[in-house]
């Protein structure tokens, strides 16, 4: 059987933030760059970031990369690669103008500057007191982003494939990243994309938990196919739990309620935050208030008829301050939470957000892996941007508003890399004679297999095991309990039935590839869990509570490491944290406190 | 409604930049579409051509829709609950 192959300079899969990112510079470059995405690229889960994008323009306030640098090492628990952050916070300014000249159309102060609001997490002066470092758009930065880099793309002649998914990585038999196979939803086509570089700009994974702030499209496909293309997963035990999401919806609040005077309170009326971070309060990190409010509710102070949310108040600040600066945040409370919080509270409890692991990159945007060796190299032909990637800046927890940032900082350096090495001569290598043969044999699996198991079935069973037995707080029987457990749904997964066969539309059939997508970070998430026996960041173990000789139960002797999951055998291997900034000296481990 | 097409319709109504519009959507798909006439099922298609933000801003009632032939639609969207 005849595959169409399709030839372009550089294949990108995912047009969200940092595929568009991308793109620009392979486009601008003057090389024959195609996008794939699922779905109309302005509908791509970044459309959902409310909240802005960090960078120490100091408009409002005086700041510095230095200072933002150290708060993303303090919110990573020092699990972030310092070369990797260094660069990120340098960037932002950069990457902030590129949007200025793509047309964002970013919030002003009255002199014309560019507004920015405070955010949780981001302190000045070396942690010293909350300062000014969001730049937004309204509550529709993401929006305001995706669609000022799309109309850049357009013209750049940039080739979109929309509705399209990509179904597995090729590599030669030297591993060199050689294209991607992908499918036509419209005709249920399969064809190979070959390229002379390959950029994964996936996205995360979140719909893995029961209870995600992430729409339905974020299945974590660029994880599964890179699992099952023998590269490793870092770091994905470590998952963000959004402090706000709306009680029973997990539609998000973002956390701009709070950097706008937003206060957490429990069933006494406390502002029970001032306990548990004196001097950010609201504003500690995202894993802080999460665990704060976890433990209010643990400990019965929890609001409702079952203790179980607690209520984010903006009683207290002026209806059109409300509307102006917070306007969509009305609605989503009444919409989803059924009370208007210009009178009432709004009750919200953590919920799944943000993936910090993922692809493992360098701070280039090449994607690294262990050779035959051991030792971390790159995959040659192959980058990774975004949320799908562990650059990695996050470590063990992002900061609010380092996310717009990473997707554009490595978006741009994921595709300066790959024009850099396409320039430097890296040529269309040959297609292996099997490099279809993965795809179309998963695909023939499930339109032909009979009594098996119900992608509705598969999916709800890796959501309960991921919310019952990894949620927010973790115990050490019941992950050893859920590795055993999603072993056990990993084998509902390689039995999925679909009962529409069509060749058309057949949305049925894309589920099931998602859902044997999501399996693999599942997976990933509990094994790397389970293994790593401290609490780090977002990462925390009943069993490895805050002792004189541990604070906050992080052990640096033992796990100042990255995790790094093979999906075959689930293998675990580690590799060290860069703790050597690029130019300025490393911000020494110390307790982090807020 | 054909196959094809409504899974295609499917597919834009729960693969949405934004979870609150999957959540509507899909909904709004699940219970109520099939009730509607031709007139009000092409309505909600053309709604569901907007974009996210356009759409939730409709929805949650932040913007007026203009468009006297899609505003009953949105009206039933804001009570899709």
């Amino acid at each position: 059987m005849n595959i169409p192959i399709l030839k372009f300079d550089a294949v990108i899969v995912g047009a969200g933030g940092s595929g568009l990112r991308s793109a620009i510079q392979l486009s601008e470059a003057g090389l024959k760059t195609a996008v794939l995405s699922k779905v109309f690229p302005t509908r791509s889960h970044t459309v959902a970031a409310q909240g802005g994008v960090a960078a120490s323009l100091g408009n409002s306030e005086e700041d510095h990369w230095r200072w933002h640098m150290y708060d993303t090492v303090k919110g990573s628990d020092w699990l972030g690669d310092q070369d990797a952050i260094e660069f990120m916070c340098k960037k932002a300014v950069e990457v902030v103008v590129d949007l200025e000249h793509y047309g964002m159309p970013f919030d002003r102060t009255d002199n014309g500057k560019i507004y920015q609001r405070p955010f949780g997490g981001h302190m000045s002066n070396f942690g010293e007191k909350p300062v000014r470092r969001a730049c937004a758009a309204a509550d529709r930065t993401g929006h305001a982003m995706l669609h000022a880099m799309y109309q850049r793309n357009v013209k750049a002649n940039t080739r979109f494939f929309v509705e399209w998914m990509a179904l597995d990585l090729i590599r030669d038999s030297e591993g060199h990243v050689v294209g991607v196979s992908a499918m036509e939803m419209e005709s249920g086509q399969i064809v190979i994309f070959h390229a002379r570089a390959v950029i994964f700009a996936t996205g995360g994974s979140g719909r893995i938990f029961a209870f995600s702030t992430n729409a339905f499209i974020n299945t974590g496909d660029g994880l599964g196919m890179v699992a099952r293309a023998g590269i490793p997963l870092e770091d994905l035990e470590f998952w963000q739990f959004h402090p706000t999401g709306v009680a029973g919806a997990g539609v998000l609040i973002t956390e701009g309620v709070r950097g706008e005077g937003g206060i957490l309170r429990n069933s006494d009326n406390e502002r029970f935050m001032e306990r548990y971070a004196p001097n950010a309060k609201d504003l500690a990190s995202r894993d802080v208030v999460s665990r704060a409010m976890t433990t209010e509710m643990k400990e019965g102070r929890g609001c409702g008829p079952n203790k179980d949310h607690v209520l984010l108040d903006i009683t207290h600040l002026k209806p059109a301050d409300i509307m102006k600066r917070l306007p969509g945040i009305r609605e989503i409370s009444i919409q989803f939470a059924g009370v208007d919080p210009i009178k009432e509270p709004i009750p919200v409890v953590p919920t799944c957000h943000y993936q910090m692991g993922g692809i493992p990159t360098s701070y280039d945007g090449r994607v690294v892996a262990p050779d035959a060796a051991g030792k971390n190299v790159a995959v040659p032909g192959f980058y990774a941007a975004g949320e799908c990637a562990c650059a990695s800046v996050h470590g063990a927890n992002r900061l609010g508003t380092n996310s717009l940032l990473d997707l554009l900082v490595f978006g741009k350096s994921a595709g300066d890399s790959a024009v850099e090495d396409l320039k430097a001569g890296h040529t269309h290598r040959d297609l292996p004679a099997d490099a279809a043969d993965r795809a179309r044999a998963r695909v023939a699996a499930i339109d032909g297999r009979q009594g098996g198991v119900s992608v509705a079935e598969a999916r709800a069973a890796i959501a309960r095991t991921m919310q019952d037995h990894a949620g927010v707080f973790r115990f050490a029987d019941l992950l050893k309990k859920g590795v055993a457990q999603i072993l056990e749904v990993e084998k509902m997964v390689n039995n999925l039935e679909i009962r529409d066969k069509s060749l058309v539309w057949n949305t049925a059939r894309v589920e099931a590839l998602e859902t044997q997508n999501m399996i693999e970070v599942a997976k990933a998430t509990m094994i790397s869990a389970e293994a790593r026996k401290e609490s780090r960041g977002a990462h925390v173990r009943d069993d490895a509570p805050s002792t004189p000789e541990f604070p906050n139960g992080r052990n640096d002797k033992e796990w100042l490491k990255h995790t790094l999951w093979f999906s075959e055998g689930n293998r675990i291997e580690y590799k060290p944290v860069h703790l050597k900034p690029l130019t300025v000296e490393t911000v020494a481990l110390k307790t982090r406190t807020y | 409604m054909e196959r094809a097409a409504f899974e295609r319709l499917r597919w834009r109504c729960t693969r949405r930049g934004m979870l609150e519009v999957d959540m509507v959507l899909g909904r709004f798909l699940k219970e109520a579409f099939g009730k509607l006439p031709e007139s009000g099922q092409q309505a909600f298609i053309a709604l569901a051509d907007y974009d996210d933000m356009a759409l939730w801003r409709l929805i949650s009632a932040q913007d007026e829709c203009e468009d006297a032939r899609l505003a009953p639609i949105v009206a039933m969207l804001r009570g899709c609950k």
